[in-house]
């Protein structure tokens, strides 16, 4: 075993960041040209588009305004340029406050108040260049185990996922919590069927309760729409390959979570207040469910897939696992770690775990995932209706 | 050293089943670790890859054990190195 060190980025909130990006934010799909072409003239910024800003119902504001804030105050981040249009939903005066408040440099750009696009580029591409600058001067300091807060999320599984790619993350989840850090897994739908398992490793009633709920209130949102999640699970291509309920198939999901005790259930895009095994409220969409774990603090995220998903997020290092060899080998300019040695018989659970230790902590340290490499850029904000 | 490559899995020491990791043979011996130790079980029925076989006699109505978690009922007798599959084993009633 290597000698486990980390060396991060201290924010003035007290978390440490495991990259430097500085993040050219839209409040409003209005904005995502502009925040690329900011992103586009400076080096070392990077633009976060997503499809939404406006039109919202008044919780959804909160929710898109919390997510973006929290996005912006995630410790990889040293820096953020706001570009508002000026008559969207969201509150971009409120959100460039809020961002000020977590102690990080953070500018306003108003493309209305400017005249338009080029006017509003310059002045931003102007405020990127500075943070950008400022931000290269920061050194790594050493930190401990425990400021790491891990993303765990899973896309394109498939029968071996469960067998090999989720108990190895498991393995090297349960680690990190043992060492003090954290760890978010999400989409609440992939949880329905073993929702009870993580209720009952909850550390109080009132989590083990909160776990459960979050269940029922997906399921009763579904059922207005005339559906019902839990029908049909598994589906017939998961009974031919080998899954026989819903338990199962779930707890296979799940296992990317290791075995520690439940500390706390959030809802989407809340910072959590403990360290150790957290759950998140989100859907199984990809981009929703990353940008939750983005808005959470996770400066690394773990993603477990059978068939080899491309995706990747803005400012975290996404790191792909896969469950089986066959894909390690097509997909392979997507992948960084293959868990299918596990079925293999080329190593066990515990050592491929080990494995995929040393590696995310690599990865912290500076060494760049494919999705990172290959500039993959994922982001979406959960609202329940668009007005 | 040459290793056997395994032929199943055990993911949990309380498990009562282990999972095929590539196709197997009826009446085949496979060598799996429960834990630290090691179980030989003779299979009475060919089991596809990533399916089932029971290390245990499980009776009627007991629970089924994978992960270490409860992930069925039987549905009856299953005997050690038998297919366990839907045809035996079904959803456990929610205590949730």
């Amino acid at each position: 075993m290597s000698v486990r060190e980390l060396f991060g980025y201290l924010r003035s909130d007290g978390r440490i960041g495991f990259r430097n990006h500085i993040l050219v934010l839209p409040t409003v799909v209005c904005a995502n040209q502009v925040c690329q072409d900011i992103a586009h003239l400076v080096r070392g910024s990077v633009a976060l588009p997503y499809h939404g800003g406006c039109g919202l119902l008044p919780a959804d504001k909160e929710l898109v305004t919390r997510c973006l804030c929290h996005v912006a105050a995630n410790p990889n981040v040293a820096g953020v340029v706001v570009v508002s249009l000026g008559c969207e939903s969201v509150d971009a005066v409120e959100l460039t406050e809020g961002i000020a408040d977590f102690g990080k440099p953070v500018e306003l750009i108003q493309i209305e108040k400017l005249g338009g696009t080029l006017e509003a580029t310059c002045r931003g591409a102007r405020a990127a260049l500075r943070m950008v600058l400022e931000a290269s001067r920061l050194k790594r300091e050493k930190v401990g185990l425990d400021s790491l807060m891990l993303g765990l999320e899973c896309g394109g599984s498939d029968p071996a996922s469960g067998l090999t790619a989720n108990p190895v993350l498991g393995y090297a989840t349960d680690r990190i919590v043992e060492a003090g850090g954290g760890a978010i897994i999400t989409e609440t739908t992939e949880s329905i069927g073993a929702e009870h398992v993580l209720a009952r490793r909850a550390v109080s009633t009132r989590v083990g309760e909160k776990m459960l709920e979050i269940v029922r209130r997906y399921e009763e949102r579904v059922r207005q729409f005339g559906a019902d999640i839990r029908e049909g699970q598994p589906v017939p291509g998961n009974i031919e390959a080998g899954l026989t309920t819903a338990e199962e198939k779930s707890l296979g999901c799940v296992l990317k979570a290791g075995s520690s005790p439940l500390v706390e259930v959030v809802e989407f895009a809340v910072i959590p207040n403990q360290k150790g095994l957290v759950v998140m409220d989100t859907p199984g969409f990809d981009p929703i469910s990353m940008g939750g774990l983005l808005a959470g603090g996770c400066q690394v995220i773990c993603f477990t897939t059978g068939r080899g998903s491309p995706s990747g997020v803005p400012i975290a290092p996404v790191i792909k696992i896969s469950s089986n060899s066959e894909c390690f080998q097509i997909m392979n300019e997507h992948i960084d770690f293959n868990a299918g040695t596990v079925i293999d018989g080329e190593e066990k659970i515990e050592q491929a775990g080990e494995r995929l230790l040393d590696l995310i902590i690599e990865v912290a340290n500076g060494a760049a995932t494919k999705a990172e490499a290959l500039g993959h850029n994922l982001f979406g904000v959960w609202t329940h209706m668009q007005l | 050293m040459i290793r056997e490559r395994p032929k199943a899995i055990v993911l949990h020491s309380r498990d009562n089943v282990a999972t095929a990791i590539r196709d197997l043979e009826v009446g085949e011996l496979v060598e799996v670790k429960v834990g630290s130790q090691s179980v030989v079980v003779k299979l009475l029925d060919p089991i596809p890859f990533r399916h089932k076989f029971a290390l245990l006699d499980i009776p009627k109505g007991e629970e089924v054990y994978k992960y270490g978690e409860v992930i069925a009922t039987a549905l009856r007798d299953i005997k050690r190195g038998e297919h366990v599959h839907i045809h035996n084993i079904a959803s456990p009633q929610r205590s949730a």
